[in-house]
């Protein structure tokens, strides 16, 4: 049984679709991210599932039951917002009580539960600060404790870092999912950033134009991204067109080799950076001018290298920073078979 | 059924209310009036219409309306726009009594200000006394004392637009080499052109219509449209003339209502807002202090001055000093003038008040409710509109339509006791609305949709979320629409029975008779009016909510 399936799901705003019959299913402990660029329909989804948002045509179900005649707040669901949309006339803890409010909880249980999961997120004594006192990774927390304290069956989360700047964020999702994993709690999250949806799910949905472009483990996608535009949007940008046989593919950079197991035909060709290898100028086929050079840091000590081949498109590439020539410099470049993917046309 | 219909039939579900208060006692009466004047013997009356509208005084009665209205409100705006800049963007000491003060003349009824004005600019006023000079039945007294009332709109309206502004989209202009004049007026003023345009039109409905003040201070040769409807009825029972004029003031003010709203909706843009306070800043050159001091003074003439004259005349008369005009108040039992002890008019005058504010409240709270909802498009714009009518039509005609409307059943309110707040409420919900709905408009939809996905049903979506943060702009709703029915004048004078006259309606008998003893006393009932709109609204101020307000 699932906790949450969306069943050929439909939003129209007018005569655009926000929402273009999406199909998917959550089972219970699961930690899903939706990730995609804005406008692409992951918050119009969010929202159709708390119900929100009526749907033009299609269904949600909640542990197998039909949704369409349950209002939002007997749906047993929590949304996190993004722009946390604290109750600014009540004090941390009378935010995080609402829901238990709501749902009859008494007084002293009440309050056990938000000194408990004010603990949770880390803010234990700040029960009675007044919402404007708090910084924004304090909302944050606020606001995830305060849609965590009714125990809804699944959480929601609508960009829940976006407004946080990036140290914070990293540490703060790493918290989430350790949250989340100790206490069972389903999520949804939606998000546009990929090292935020990878970082936290157990399962990414790419969404774009309202649909679904591709499902599946972070491993996964970032080996077999399913088309040009879950290629590009995880910032893949070796792409080019590409006639396979045989183990190799004739591409404007001149004969790549391919997966052994793929089929003859025609393909669009990624390679990944890490892919493409410098070698000793004699060894290889393609010579390439190194126009930039980006340090990228990190344990790695990864360079990232922008290269001008001299047939074919700008490539891009990555090495370790002592094995990274100067701009300007010429180098010979070659590629590599399990860093290469075939998408369709 | 889509989610748009919806909207729309909640929305009309929450004004069944407001617009059946409007239709009875609203539109019927106004209606009845104008058939009654159009339509005599079975026929249309249009030729005596047209022969209204070919009167040469009557196109002067217009002309007159028309341009001491638009030298009102242009006057008002240039004194006004300075005085909300020093009040809401220069911080100094006693700010916030200032802002109080000013407050005071707009809540005070228009007899009064006719009278303070009387006092001033009158023979043996003050401007008599040291100068020789009488200003009363001109143009001039009318335009000063007008004012003198709306100054508040404008500082009210545009500080409080003015007060959130980010300064650093003018500060931007200038880095870009704009000077200071010109950045105020390129970046500024566009930005603050919504709450100018609509302090403006307040202004201009108030002074377009304005019947106490011109009445006490025209003279027999200046009226305004209001002035002459209640001539014509009261006077010389020419009721067909009366409908047509009637319908004259209503056309100039549909078209003003809808120039508005078409104006407003094309500028709306996204404006950079800080938070209340964020933009203040003590006066830093010499410049801007003698600027500050110029407007304080200002103020204080303007404001402090007519109302001095007022409690001044209240107790001195050609003997001296005394308390004689005060004591006549609560002395002795009926007169001639008013047929009941004076002080009674006193009482009468809060029961009608408190009672028409709560009408006003409810049916005006609901309407706010209402409009608030997003996505109500053009039902929403239309009941908008429909609300604003009240202050924009004749009082007078309201009253009056009121005593021939309402006297058979199943509303024979004749005899009622509810006659009078019910007509005061009629002028109280056009304040509660424009008072609400800013701040209801304000709140967010997230914290209601965050409030629904946490458990809360709809209704308590309201009382939870809603109602905290609009708890303090119904107080302040509370408090305009008691001032505003505590000074009504124009439809009351109709309604209220000779033996229970309300403050207003006393001070206009009194004034009315000659001799010292009658004047004094109304002065003196003046101050105690002033005294008790000016109290109820700084109790108010203490409340007043930190978003906008319109008003």
């Amino acid at each position: 049984m699932s906790l949450l399936t969306v069943d050929d799901a439909a939003v129209t705003f007018g005569d655009a679709p926000a929402l273009d019959h999406v199909d998917l299913t959550l089972e219970p402990g699961e930690i899903v991210s939706i990730l995609g660029p804005s406008g692409s329909g992951k918050s119009t989804l969010l929202r159709a599932v708390a119900g929100l948002q009526p749907l033009t045509a299609g269904r949600i179900l909640l542990d197998d039951a039909d949704q369409a005649s349950t209002p939002p707040h007997r749906r047993g669901v929590g949304l996190m917002f993004q722009d946390h949309a604290l109750f600014p006339t009540r004090d941390v803890g009378g935010n995080v009580a609402f829901g238990l409010r709501m749902h009859g909880a008494p007084r002293a249980a009440a309050e056990r539960r938000v000194a408990e999961l004010l603990g949770l997120v880390g803010l234990p004594d700040a029960a009675r600060r007044p919402i404007a006192t708090l910084s924004g990774g304090e909302q944050q927390r606020v606001a995830l404790a305060r849609a965590l304290a009714p125990s809804p069956r699944l959480l929601m989360l609508d960009e829940p870092l976006g407004q946080l700047d990036r140290g914070l964020r990293e540490r703060l999702v790493q918290e989430l999912r350790a949250v989340f994993t100790r206490l069972g709690t389903s999520v949804l999250a939606v998000t546009h950033d990929q090292g935020e949806a990878f970082a936290l799910a157990d399962r990414v949905v790419v969404m774009h134009d309202g649909r679904i472009a591709q499902t599946g483990t972070p491993q996964e996608l970032w080996r077999r991204p399913a088309d040009e535009f879950v290629a590009r949007f995880l910032g893949f940008g070796n792409l080019v067109p590409a006639t396979a046989s045989g183990g190799e593919a004739e591409t404007p950079w001149g004969p790549v080799p391919v997966p052994k197991d793929a089929a003859d035909g025609r393909y669009l060709l990624l390679v990944r950076p890490g892919g493409v290898r410098l070698a000793a100028p004699e060894a290889a086929s393609l010579r390439a001018s190194v126009t930039a050079r980006t340090f990228r840091g990190g344990p790695a000590d990864s360079v990232t290298l922008a290269l001008d081949p001299e047939r074919g498109p700008a490539l891009e590439a990555t090495c370790r920073l002592g094995d990274a020539p100067v701009p300007g410099s010429t180098v010979a470049v070659a590629f590599d078979r399990d860093e290469v993917v075939l998408l369709p046309q | 059924m889509t989610r748009r219909r919806t909207t729309v039939l909640t929305v009309l579900a929450l004004a069944a209310l407001p617009l059946l208060f409007l239709a009875v006692f609203f539109a019927y009466p106004v209606v009845r009036i104008v058939l009654l004047g159009l339509h005599q013997d079975g026929a249309w009356q249009w030729h005596a219409a047209w022969s209204t509208l070919a009167d040469p005084g009557v196109r002067h009665v217009l002309w007159f309306t028309t341009w001491q209205a638009l030298a009102s409100t242009g006057l008002t705006l240039a004194v006004g726009l300075p005085g909300a800049y020093v009040l809401s963007r220069l911080r100094f000491p006693g700010r916030s009594l200032v802002r109080a003060l000013v407050t005071v003349p707009f809540v005070l009824p228009t007899v009064v200000v006719g009278t303070a004005f009387l006092a001033l600019l009158g023979s043996g006023g003050l401007l008599d006394d040291w100068f020789g000079v009488t200003l009363d039945s001109t143009p001039a007294a009318i335009v000063i004392a007008h004012v003198f009332f709306n100054y508040a709109v404008v500082v009210r309206t545009v500080g409080g637009l003015w007060s959130r502004l980010d300064p650093r989209q003018e500060e931007a202009a200038m880095v870009l080499g704009a000077s200071r004049w010109r950045a105020w007026r390129t970046v500024t003023l566009p930005a603050l052109a919504p709450a100018v345009a609509a302090a403006a039109l307040m202004v201009f409905l108030f002074t377009f219509t304005s019947f106490g003040t011109v009445q006490i201070l025209g003279g027999p040769r200046y009226a305004t449209l209001e002035v002459e409807i209640y001539r014509q009825t009261a006077d010389l029972l020419d009721l067909p003339a009366a409908a047509v004029l009637t319908l004259l003031q209503f056309a100039v003010v549909l078209v003003v209502l809808l120039v508005h709203g078409t104006a407003v909706r094309r500028r709306t843009s996204a404006l950079g807002m800080v938070a209340a306070g964020q933009a203040e800043r003590p006066p830093r050159s010499t410049g801007e202090r003698l600027f500050l001091a110029g407007n304080l003074l200002f103020m204080a003439v303007l404001v402090v001055v007519p109302l001095a004259m007022l409690v001044l005349d209240s107790v001195r008369s050609s003997r001296g000093w005394t308390l004689a005009f005060f004591r006549a108040l609560f002395a002795g039992g009926g007169d001639s003038t008013l047929f009941v002890p004076p002080w009674q008019a006193i009482t009468n005058s809060l029961r009608f008040a408190v009672l028409a504010t709560v009408v006003a409240l409810v049916v005006g709270g609901l309407a706010s409710v209402a409009l608030a909802r997003r996505g109500t498009g053009r039902v929403g714009r239309g009941l908008d509109l429909l609300l604003m009518l009240p202050l924009g039509t004749s009082a007078v005609t309201v009253g009056f339509g009121f005593l021939i409307s309402l006297d058979r059943p199943p509303l024979d309110l004749r005899s009622s006791f509810w006659l009078v707040p019910l007509a005061q409420a009629l002028v109280g919900i056009p304040f509660v609305v424009r008072t609400m709905l800013p701040v209801l408009r304000a709140v967010s939809d997230r914290l209601r949709e965050a409030a629904a996905v946490l458990g809360a049903s709809p209704w308590r979506v309201w009382r939870e979320v809603d109602l905290p943060m609009v708890r303090r702009a119904v107080l302040v709703a509370a408090g305009f629409a008691f001032a505003v029915s505590l000074g009504e004048f124009g439809a009351t004078v109709f309604l209220a029975r000779p033996d229970q006259p309300t403050l207003p309606v006393a001070i206009a008998r009194f004034l009315g008779r000659a001799g010292e003893i009658n004047t004094g006393q109304a002065m003196a009932m003046s101050v105690i009016l002033m005294a008790v709109s000016a109290a109820s609204m700084l109790t108010l101020e203490r409340l007043r909510p930190r978003e906008p307000g319109e008003i």
